[in-house]
């Protein structure tokens, strides 16, 4: 089965199987490193019971490829990808995960570091948490692509 | 000329409605549509100033034209991760 470097998906997300695609396109790579974001169980003093992530998925599979060629254009070596799941998750799941690769391990944690700090920029994804007591649409972030006050605040994140 | 507009998150809660079809007279931007959208639904009025818009799949300015067909999403702040 060949796994796309990129995916919005309702599937379980499986880092191994990510890693092995992002290794296998990056070539002998010394350094991989990922990034698993699970489904925590207290937010901001609630307790969870369960979150449904819903995307406009169209444009969310572009902005993940964004994001991509962005890395790509920073480290120029590192090879990245990037699922991100949709639907119902119960508390412990992986809601997205992050691989990449590079010949030396710090341009592979930075683009990492990076891919999740634009994600909760730029990609149309949305946490529609259920807690004890009632359910509230996380919002966070409004999308403006072309703010470059705001990658660039990423990407100094990755580089700290 | 018609559009279809599509809602996400708490967007399509407040309207009760995913996608809807709307007739705006030309010239139109995404902004246009957006007024229209807040006149028929006034609780939309507090994400004035935090929507963004895409057209036709992709990213776009609220000031963009939209055109007979397009495809027009707007989107609350994200919370992906």
């Amino acid at each position: 089965m060949v796994v796309p470097l990129t995916a919005v998906t309702p599937e379980v997300l499986v880092v191994g199987a990510l890693s092995a695609a992002v290794a296998d396109a990056a070539g002998a790579h010394g350094a991989v490193a990922s990034f698993v974001g699970l489904v925590r169980g207290s937010n901001q003093g609630r307790e969870v019971r369960f979150l449904e992530y819903e995307a406009y998925e169209p444009l969310a599979v572009r902005s993940l490829e964004r994001i991509r060629d962005e890395a790509r254009a920073e480290w120029p070596s590192a090879v990245l990808g990037i699922h991100h799941r949709t639907g119902r998750l119960a508390l412990g799941e992986a809601s997205v995960i992050i691989v990449a690769a590079s010949p030396h391990r710090a341009d592979a944690f930075a683009a990492c570091r990076y891919a999740i700090e634009r994600i909760k920029q730029i990609v149309p994804i949305w946490k529609h948490e259920h807690f004890e007591g009632g359910d509230v649409w996380l919002e966070g972030t409004t999308v403006d692509p072309d703010d470059e006050a705001a990658r660039r605040a990423a990407y100094k994140t990755a580089c700290a | 000329m018609r559009v279809t507009v599509k809602l996400f998150a708490r967007l399509r809660d407040l309207t009760g409605a995913a996608e809807l079809t709307r007739e705006v007279a030309p010239p139109a931007t995404a902004a246009t549509v957006w007024q229209g959208l807040v006149d028929e639904f006034p609780r939309l009025a507090e994400y004035d100033r935090a929507i963004s818009v895409a057209i036709n799949a992709d990213y776009a300015q609220m000031a963009a034209p939209v055109a007979d067909g397009d495809e027009v999403v707007f989107l609350p702040p994200v919370s992906g991760g």
